[in-house]
């Protein structure tokens, strides 16, 4: 074994004294390769003349100076109003289908006679945050995901990338940030993981911190259902959905400029560098297959999302429950802490059930929105929480919303820190404690210092 | 054990998918499969197991992924190759596949894609590229099971021994086929014959590439002493 040890560093050694020579000998058997390859390619491929390519034509479109951007938000733009459009109608069957089954348990817990507090905990607590979440989220998912996944089968997402590596190359990091943000719509813990493919460790890092700032489908049904109630009402009929396409639009918007900013800071403060050049394919469009995508991205993607979301909706809307049933003194543990938050709450435009429900929605964003309800519905009175305007009575009416509240949580959803599950991922990507705590504080400081100056901006002006 | 390599996006999870029934995620864009998924397939009354690998353009590495296809192929020896080329840039593709029959000479050529190279006007006459590589080449639409049949027979073929490959050899000009021959020399008494190419170390030797050298010492060691 000594001897194998031997030949290989000398050998080795011998060749690399003079490295020059080696490169000169590496590239002859890298041109080798090279020329083999295409000499059997020119003997055995032969080109039909004349046929026009059309994927070079339509990537002059799709990826020109001037129409690429505008294309690009109108296809975003399009995704979200067939999204919100198309779920407004099965999210209110849903809602109206699953308060029925409560009303019917009820009606069963009563007639078995068991005690209040299980009925409480069991219907009020669990099952009733499991309703909220499934016809909050569900619609939308199963909307969204599929045509998503549509763009991505097409090979519409290299473009995407080649659009924006300009602006990312601008902000000092790598363009390939563009996919791992892109793979951040549908799941940041994915987009986490997708930053693999940024070789160079400081970009990757950059990739990494970022990715929270797009919003995951768990924060999605959130910023949809918010947008839907807050712009209905605002303008009639077909132009509402329009109009809340538009808001959800421009808070991505917002999103990916704050990725573009904080990516600008971070690589010129402690994560300092030049970016690197990388090659990226721009594959041929592919006919999408339509039926596979449709079982795939719901089977796959939105009911594993849905389960996920659905674990960890039952325990947290169970222990809402006890929270607000658990009296300390005169008032509930719920209305304890609430009560605590506030002032802090107060000064980001948002009050203490819905921090606390961001607080504890740490497991997974899905759940937040669901907390924030049954925050409400156990302090409050009791509704019957069939529709988005039933809804809109309960913030607005009974808890003093304002747009300016609506936006407020909006804005906290998409920039405040990234799930738990992100964040073991972005510990186990990064092997790093640091960057872990980073991932987490550094979009916490930028939710908190962008909803403040919002908040006191507007106080300012008279708004809110 | 089969592995499966390819440039990027040339459908090489598709075919993974198609070949062991389950769905691994696909994307249309370069750079999807970050990590090596494995899977199994039953043909003939025999286990596959199949991995998919990165997608690289070569295997001289410039990227950690294209050093994790690379270290597969050389380090864990699968029984058989599957290159997948798309048909419509063949050329670039070759360069892969001629990269990995310098390692082991199990390999098919999965030719794939090849509906849509025929919608851009190329077409490749398979039977000739079989020759010219000296391993068989099989044309496939994955996406439609096209060819899949006869990728899994080729495949069972070889591992089995029915089917013989010659592949190509790339000669070099005189000077690096001098030094080839004389490292083969040096190399030739102490290591198995059974562990290695010894033309492809030899080459990678002449390379200099101390990374890559690193791993192959460790390797054979770590073989070396198990045969031991």
């Amino acid at each position: 074994m000594n001897a194998l040890k031997e030949v290989i560093p000398s050998n080795a050694e011998h060749f690399t004294e003079d490295s020059l020579r080696i490169n000169k000998i590496s590239d002859k058997i890298v041109s080798s390769i090279y020329r083999e390859a295409e000499s059997i390619a020119d003997r055995v491929v032969s080109q039909e003349k004349g046929k026009i390519d059309w994927d070079r034509r339509v990537d002059d479109v799709l990826t020109s100076r001037w129409l690429g951007y505008p294309i690009m938000l109108l296809l975003l733009g399009v995704v979200l109003w067939l999204t919100i459009t198309g779920a407004n109608y099965p999210s209110q069957l849903l809602a109206q289908g699953l308060f029925w089954g409560q009303d019917r348990l009820t009606e069963f817990f009563i007639w078995a006679g068991s005690p209040g507090w299980l009925h409480g905990f069991l219907v009020l607590g669990v099952y009733r945050s499991l309703a909220w979440v499934i016809s909050v989220m569900l619609p939308p998912m199963a909307i969204f995901f599929p045509l998503f996944t549509l763009l991505e089968d097409l090979g519409y997402l290299p473009r995407v990338a080649f659009n924006l590596d300009n602006f990312f190359r601008q902000a000092g990091c790598h363009g390939k940030q563009a996919l791992s943000m892109c793979m951040g719509f549908g799941c940041n813990a994915a987009g986490v993981i997708s930053c693999r493919i940024i070789d160079s460790p400081r970009e990757r890092v950059i990739a990494i911190l970022t990715n929270n700032f797009v919003p995951c489908n768990g924060r999605f049904p959130t910023l949809i259902a918010l947008a839907a109630i807050f712009t209905a009402g605002a303008v009639s009929g077909t132009y509402s959905n329009l109009l809340a396409s538009a808001a959800v639009l421009g808070i991505i918007l917002i999103g990916i400029f704050t990725t573009f900013t904080i990516s600008y800071l971070l690589s010129r403060t402690i994560l300092k560098g030049i970016p690197s050049s990388f090659a990226l394919e721009l594959p041929p469009y592919r006919k999408p297959r339509v039926g596979q995508i449709i079982v795939r991205s719901i089977l796959d993607r939105t009911l594993f999302v849905l389960k996920r979301a659905i674990i960890v909706a039952a325990p947290a809307g169970g222990i809402a429950w006890i929270m607000a049933n658990i009296y300390i003194g005169n008032a509930s543990i719920l209305t304890h802490t609430a009560g605590f938050l506030d002032p802090f709450a107060a000064l980001l435009g948002l009050d203490g059930i819905i921090l606390m429900a961001f607080i504890l929605g740490l497991p997974a964003n899905e759940i937040v929105l669901p907390l924030i309800i049954m925050g409400y519905l156990c302090t409050g009175s009791m509704l019957e929480m069939d529709s988005l305007q039933a809804l809109k009575e309960l913030l607005v009416v009974q808890h003093g919303w304002t747009p300016l509240t609506a936006l407020s949580v909006m804005l906290f959803s998409l920039l405040h820190y990234p799930c738990g599950t992100t964040i073991l991922t972005i510990y186990k990507e990064t092997k790093s404690h640091k960057w872990t705590l980073l991932a987490v504080l550094i979009p916490l400081s930028v939710a908190c210092i962008v909803c403040f100056l919002l908040n006191q901006t507007a106080l300012v002006l008279g708004f809110g | 054990m089969i592995a499966l390599v390819g440039n990027p996006n040339t459908g090489k999870s598709t075919i993974f998918n198609t070949l062991t029934g389950m769905r691994q995620y696909t994307g249309n864009w370069p750079g999807k499969t970050v990590l090596q998924t494995q899977g199994f397939y039953r043909f003939n009354n025999r286990h596959y197991k199949l991995v998919d690998l990165p997608g690289s353009y070569s295997l001289l590495p410039s990227s950690p992924d294209e050093e994790v296809a690379r270290d597969f192929i050389c380090f864990a020896r699968p029984d058989c190759t599957i290159v997948v080329a798309d048909a419509a840039c063949l050329e670039r593709n070759l360069n892969l596949a001629l990269q990995v029959m310098e390692i082991t000479p199990r390999v098919v050529l999965c030719l794939n894609l090849i509906d849509e190279a025929k919608r851009k006007g190329i077409s490749v006459d398979i039977l000739s590229l079989s020759k010219e590589l000296g391993v068989p080449v099989v044309p496939t639409v994955a996406l439609n099971n096209y060819g899949i049949e006869d990728l899994k027979k080729t495949i069972a073929a070889l591992v089995e021994g029915k089917l013989e490959c010659s592949p190509r050899r790339i000669e070099y000009d005189d000077e690096v086929e001098r030094l080839v021959e004389d490292i083969e020399s040096h190399i030739n008494p102490i290591i198995p014959r059974s562990l290695i190419n010894f033309r492809w170390l030899a080459l990678r030797i002449i390379d200099g590439d101390s990374k890559l050298l690193e791993a192959i010492r460790s390797y054979l060691h770590l073989e070396g002493e198990i045969l031991i």
